[in-house]
């Protein structure tokens, strides 16, 4: 475990009767990529503007170093932020913008001069100094976004789906550029996103989030392999999510069939969400697997088939390397550690799944 | 048909209610009565007592836009912060009174300020000696601040609205504190907005001669009034548009100068 | 401490603002002449106000003028919009700056052009001068409400229309038109508003046998005010009270909306 370096303890926040943080608990460790994912009105941005001091919490405090900074306004925090449409200073050239911070913290012209090459070339725009902010582009933008948090030094920065705007090849780019910059600044990252593939790209831990809640909380594998309910399965890639009971230890009953499973602790006879990726369903002939069925479309998207199969009353998704024909009579089988069970949430309160890290 | 043909009322009447009438007073401008050129309408600026009007227009309209600036921009930086909850509300309130017919309005500062009218009656209330506003260029100053507040205030109000929550958020980000921000951030982006304030301001009370008129109780000359005497009770039409010309170059200049204004303010923070 | 502060302005302003305003109204219903004297409530300023034959037709001259100023401008306006548009960048730079002009010109040298122009051409001025006169300085606010709209809206619902087999008289009218309204409303709304206004422009261009409003007050204001001005002052306070308290409350629908999606988007 890393050292805690931001610990939100019990965050309520509160916007016209409409909570959209309820107690929230969360620490971030030093050097760490954190990454807050979530449906737009999860209370993810929220959540980032707590921590930047734009938003104060109605309960609950923020700890910085160990420090209370509930009530720090942002110009005294250390903390930096990437602003989601980038809240470049238009009436500034690329240089005077990530000069800002410097000169308000009263540097010497040689420094400042120094630090602003310095960050240009940290985000690969050198010598880019006097160009007018509305000549770039949406991707040189968002570099120069990142020069200016940078270049103060903050302990951590804030990025507030900093990649949003952007085309999906300049995005991709982008998150290597971030990872790298991680690395060689050694910051901590805290990262709001909708996306769940830049989540799981860049992150050393994955915060889901849903209705102000923390849902689960974990590295990107964990989050992926192991959801932990229904909608954290639904969220993060594709997934068959169906009712199922679970009858005993390691057997659970799914449209009537009895699948084993490695899943033990949930009682007799309990009814429980039951997750199987696309791609961990096997498609044998009919007859030699579990479940018997037809396929009902096929579509080919790149590197494997995406196939709908009509099986037990229930339209599973399949991902497959080899094509079946729609109408095709097959059979769908699946390995015992590919079955993930999950309990039924009974309120909205549950669907929180707080794991205190 | 082509769809350009669709502006052809509009050029007919461009040439018939701009170009002409502007011919027609560089015409008169540059003639004498006669009809032969001379540039002694021009030339009559130099006469003390139209040399004199257009220096007293110059400083009134030049004070009453300083004042209108120095009310606007705090009122717009409110108006901006302000969680007023439904902020079109209050800015109905404040343009409201724009809507009342201007000579009404400033008919009204008249009757409050008359010698023994409201005004004294209150300070004399209050034990305090009369003033004595009326007829003074402080009176014409006020009924200029009094008639074109709002244009003041409404395109700083706009350009300030234009500035993202979040361009302000990014500079408190950066550790910058209120006067920083006001200074670096909020200042130079309301430029635009200012520079269309004070022209509004500017051109209107530069010109003007129904304010000195009502509050100046014909004692006060401004440009504007010795052009208007000239094509109504003198009837001097050429030395009416000689004038104009002389003033229209005064406006030309102002406007140059605020362009640059303008240009430069954006250029000092690059 | 700031709150008081900025409280104490706002209050500040609005009374500069109002008070004027109030003074006016609370003497229309000042029993006596005076303006100093309050001798008791009477509704006597208003009677007169309405029986004032000079004041009615100046109120008629100043709305009929308005109306058919505003209309007339607002067609014009709007025809040389979409046939600016298809003109070339040049020759749109040119003809816009040309429009520009009466929008930056003082009130006062639009007047005496326009005076010696209709002179000159043997116009007499009345009525009809005063119209003309409005017309020319309307039709720039017009291009300037709907040129943005149509920008906007650009060619291609044209043109989409006529893909589907309208003709352009009927694209024109059922799409285009519609797409731009709120813009070509704006300009109406803005040259109605201009033209009740105007006293400068009037003054020049109206000769002796009309008054509107704005020059009936002039004219009276000069010889000596009368309550029946404060009387008309409060009726005119109340109908744009009115008139855009329920301008205001329709548009404010609109923008709590926007506030709902914004509050939405801020998640």
């Amino acid at each position: 475990m890393r050292d805690t370096l931001i610990e939100l303890r019990n965050i309520t926040k509160t916007f016209e009767n409409n909570v959209v943080l309820d107690n929230l608990n969360l620490q971030v460790g030093e050097n760490e990529f954190i990454t807050l994912l979530g449906p737009s009105g999860c209370g993810k941005t929220t959540t980032l503007r707590i921590v930047g001091g734009f938003e104060t919490p109605d309960k609950g405090q923020v700890f910085f170093e160990g420090e209370d900074i509930t009530d720090m306004p942002p110009n005294l925090r250390q903390i930096n932020t990437v602003f989601q449409k980038y809240a470049l200073f238009p009436h500034m050239n690329v240089g005077e913008n990530i000069a800002f911070g410097l000169r308000i913290s009263g540097k010497s012209d040689a420094y400042i001069r120094d630090k602003v090459r310095y960050g240009l070339r940290l985000v690969n725009l050198a010598g880019f100094e006097n160009r007018r902010v509305e000549s770039l582009s949406g991707g040189q933008q968002q570099r120069v976004a990142m020069a200016r948090a940078i270049v103060n030094e903050p302990k951590v920065l804030l990025l507030d789906e900093p990649l949003g705007a952007l085309d999906l090849k300049l995005r991709q780019d982008m998150e290597y550029e971030l990872i790298r910059l991680k690395n060689e600044l050694g910051i901590t990252f805290i990262y709001v996103t909708h996306d769940q593939e830049e989540a799981l790209t860049m992150s050393d831990k994955v915060v889901v989030m849903n209705g102000g809640f923390i849902q689960q909380m974990g590295t990107p594998e964990d989050i992926y392999n192991e959801p932990q309910n229904a909608f954290v399965a639904d969220f993060i890639g594709d997934s068959n999510i169906l009712d199922g009971i679970m009858l005993r230890d390691r057997l659970v009953c799914v449209c009537d069939t009895l699948f084993p499973c490695i899943d033990e602790g949930f009682g007799n006879d309990a009814p429980v969400d039951v997750v199987i990726r696309p791609e961990d369903l096997i498609v044998r002939r009919p007859g030699e697997g579990k479940l018997d069925g037809e396929v009902i479309h096929n579509v080919f998207i790149g590197v494997h088939y995406e196939m709908e199969i009509l099986a037990g009353g229930f339209e599973w998704l399949v991902q497959s390397t080899t094509s079946h024909a729609v109408g095709d009579r097959v059979s769908l089988d699946v390995a015992p550690e590919n079955i993930q069970i999950m309990h039924k949430p009974k309120t909205r309160e549950q669907e929180a799944i707080r794991r205190d890290v | 048909m082509s769809k350009k043909y669709c502006a052809v009322p509009f050029l007919v009447w461009l040439a018939a209610g701009t170009v002409i009438p502007f011919a027609m007073i560089l015409y008169y401008g540059l003639t004498d009565r006669t009809g032969a050129f001379t540039l002694n309408n021009i030339l009559a600026i130099f006469q003390p007592i139209h040399g004199q009007a257009l220096g007293l227009s110059l400083l009134l309209a030049l004070i009453s836009t300083v004042i209108c600036l120095l009310l606007a921009f705090p009122l717009a930086m409110i108006l901006k912060d302000s969680n007023l909850g439904r902020r079109g509300f209050i800015i109905f309130i404040f343009i409201l009174p724009m809507w009342m017919n201007f000579l009404l309005r400033t008919m009204a500062w008249q009757v409050i300020l008359e010698k023994g009218g409201i005004f004294n009656t209150v300070l004399a209330h209050l034990h305090l000696p009369a003033l004595t506003i009326i007829n003074t260029p402080a009176a014409v100053v006020l009924g200029m601040v009094y008639d074109f507040l709002p244009f003041m205030v409404l395109p700083i109000y706009n350009a300030m609205m234009k500035i993202d929550d979040s361009i302000v958020e990014a500079a408190y980000d950066l550790g910058a504190g209120k006067s920083t921000v006001l200074r670096r951030i909020l200042l130079p982006m309301s430029i635009p907005g200012i520079a269309s304030g004070i022209t509004m301001v500017f051109v209107p009370s530069l010109t003007t001669f129904v304010i000195s008129n009502i509050l100046g109780g014909g004692k006060i000359y401004l440009i504007g009034n010795i052009i208007e005497q000239e094509f109504t009770t003198s009837a001097n039409w050429n030395l009416g548009s000689g004038l104009s010309l002389v003033m229209m170059l005064f406006i030309i200049v102002s406007m140059a100068a605020l362009n640059a204004l303008d240009k430069n303010g954006e250029g000092n923070f690059i | 401490m700031k709150k008081i502060f900025t409280s104490v302005y706002l209050i500040l302003i609005l009374l500069f603002l109002y008070l004027p305003i109030l003074t006016l109204m609370v003497f229309s219903f000042n029993e006596s002449k005076s303006m100093f004297r309050w001798t008791g409530v009477s509704l006597k300023w208003y009677r007169e106000m309405f029986r004032d034959s000079q004041m009615l037709s100046a109120i008629f001259n100043t709305f009929s003028i308005a109306l058919v100023s505003a209309a007339v401008a607002t067609v014009i306006g709007t025809l040389a919009s979409i046939g600016i548009l298809a003109m070339r960048k040049k020759t749109q730079n040119f003809i816009m700056g040309l429009n520009n002009i009466p929008l930056l010109n003082a009130d006062i040298v639009t007047g005496i052009s326009l005076m010696l122009t209709f002179i000159a051409f043997g116009f007499y001025l009345n009525w009809g001068t005063v119209l003309l006169a409005h017309i020319t300085f309307s039709i720039p606010y017009v291009i300037l409400s709907v040129m943005p709209k149509l920008k906007q809206v650009g060619p291609a619902s044209y043109e989409a229309a006529q893909d589907l087999g309208a003709s352009p008289a009927y694209a024109f009218w059922r799409v285009v038109i519609p797409e731009i309204r709120s813009g070509i409303v704006t300009g109406f709304l803005l040259s109605f508003t201009m033209s009740v206004d105007d006293f400068v422009v009037t003054h020049f261009t109206r000769g002796a046998g009309i008054n509107t409003i704005s020059t009936l007050i002039y004219s009276q204001v000069k010889v000596g005010i009368r309550p029946t001005l404060f009387a008309l002052s409060t009726v005119i306070f109340v109908i744009v009270l009115i008139v855009l308290t329920i301008a205001n409350v329709a548009s404010d629908r609109g923008a709590e909306e926007d506030d709902f999606f914004y509050e939405v988007a801020q998640g």
